[in-house]
């Protein structure tokens, strides 16, 4: 699978390096090697969901109990959580760093994936999430201890998308 | 048998522990018998009252979670069930109110009215001790026999259709949720 197991590993360690000690998440490809590290991390709490709205919560949860937490999903994953996000993470400042698969976009082979690359960046604007891309891997270090300082010190959900040129390798 | 009856029955037993509700009426009435500063009223995103438990209880895995739920908010989120018997954290108790009503925006039936089990459906999810209770001396028993235990619990408690006269209440979401945080913070402090 041409899933980049090394970038895999690289954004893994920067979420340790910010302290993340629980880690949710719904499989799609591109987060199967993520997903396996977090599984194979005795230091890790992985919760594997029916649905990633539940993570909203979740994450709440161990905000609440002064544990950091990240949310791993597909985009179309992110539209299933968007009540969550206003009417909890917003409604209530929740800080939460979700990590985005933006399928659907440039070089996408799999018709089903389209729509939802057509409207995640106009979603993440609609609903004021500031979102910034992962998309190289001398990069992803230093963004994602970014995009977790920014959302614990402003309270809010903060968005990165994992591009196809950081997690696909063919 | 009365919602309010319920809380009542268990209310000096919350002190303990960490308390999530859904929004309406059992927030509502809740703070009518007076509100704790471990108490957190997700007063919308219905369905993630479970969740929120979940994540608190997976967390501080010592520290006994109860969520009031109820049954139109659960049959949102009925993946939650299984989410939650997956991980089965020993110290979260999971209520379900369950008056077959959406009571707060007029009293329309949930699919409970009409024959869904929500018993059946926690049971076949995994959740390890599930019962049914419908009178209060009932729902006290089983809320006190399960916070002696220490396995994964839902109670679905059979209750009227019945609120409070108002459901908005003079907390404000922020105060109470940093406020839960708060208190949650100043349990870990080292005791001297």
């Amino acid at each position: 699978m041409p899933v980049s197991a090394t970038n895999s590993k690289l954004i893994y360690d920067a979420l340790k390096e910010c302290d993340i000690r629980l880690v949710s998440a719904l499989p799609e490809t591109w987060l199967v090697h993520l997903i396996r590290l977090a599984d194979e991390d005795p230091e890790m709490i992985l919760v594997r969901l029916a649905k990633e709205e539940e993570a909203v919560g979740i994450s709440a949860g161990a905000h609440f109990a002064g544990v950091k937490s990240a949310m791993l999903m597909q985009n179309h994953g992110f539209l299933a959580s968007i009540n969550g996000i206003v009417s909890f993470a917003h409604l209530y400042k929740i800080p939460l760093l979700m990590l985005i698969s933006y399928r659907g976009s440039l070089g996408e082979r799999d018709p089903w994936q389209t729509q939802g690359g057509n409207v995640t960046e106009p979603l993440l604007h609609a609903l004021r999430i500031p979102y910034f891309f992962l998309d190289a891997s001398d990069t992803v270090r230093k963004r994602i201890r970014q995009a977790q300082t920014l959302a614990e010190s402003s309270l809010q959900p903060v968005a990165l998308l994992l591009a196809r040129d950081l997690m696909w390798e063919e | 048998m009365l919602r309010l009856d319920c809380l009542r029955s268990v209310y000096s037993e919350l002190e303990s522990c960490l308390v999530v509700t859904i929004m309406g009426a059992v927030a509502a009435e809740l703070q009518s018998l007076g509100h704790r500063p471990n108490f957190f009223y997700l007063q919308h995103a219905m369905g993630l009252a479970s969740s929120t438990g979940l994540g608190l209880a997976l967390c501080l895995p010592e520290q006994r979670v109860i969520v009031f739920d109820g049954d139109g908010s659960l049959l949102m989120n009925l993946g939650s069930l299984s989410t939650m018997a997956r991980y089965r954290p020993r110290k979260l108790l999971h209520i379900v109110f369950d008056n077959e009503s959406l009571l707060s925006v007029g009293g329309f039936p949930t699919a409970t009215s009409t024959g869904t089990d929500l018993e059946g459906i926690a049971r076949s999810s995994g959740i390890p001790l599930v019962s049914t209770v419908r009178n209060v001396e009932k729902f006290k028993a089983a809320v006190t026999d399960s916070m002696q235990g220490s396995e994964l619990t839902t109670i679905i408690a059979k209750v009227e259709a019945k609120g409070p006269a108002a459901y908005v209440t003079d907390l404000s979401l922020l105060e109470n949720r940093f406020q839960f945080r708060r208190h949650i913070q100043s349990l870990k402090r080292p005791v001297r």
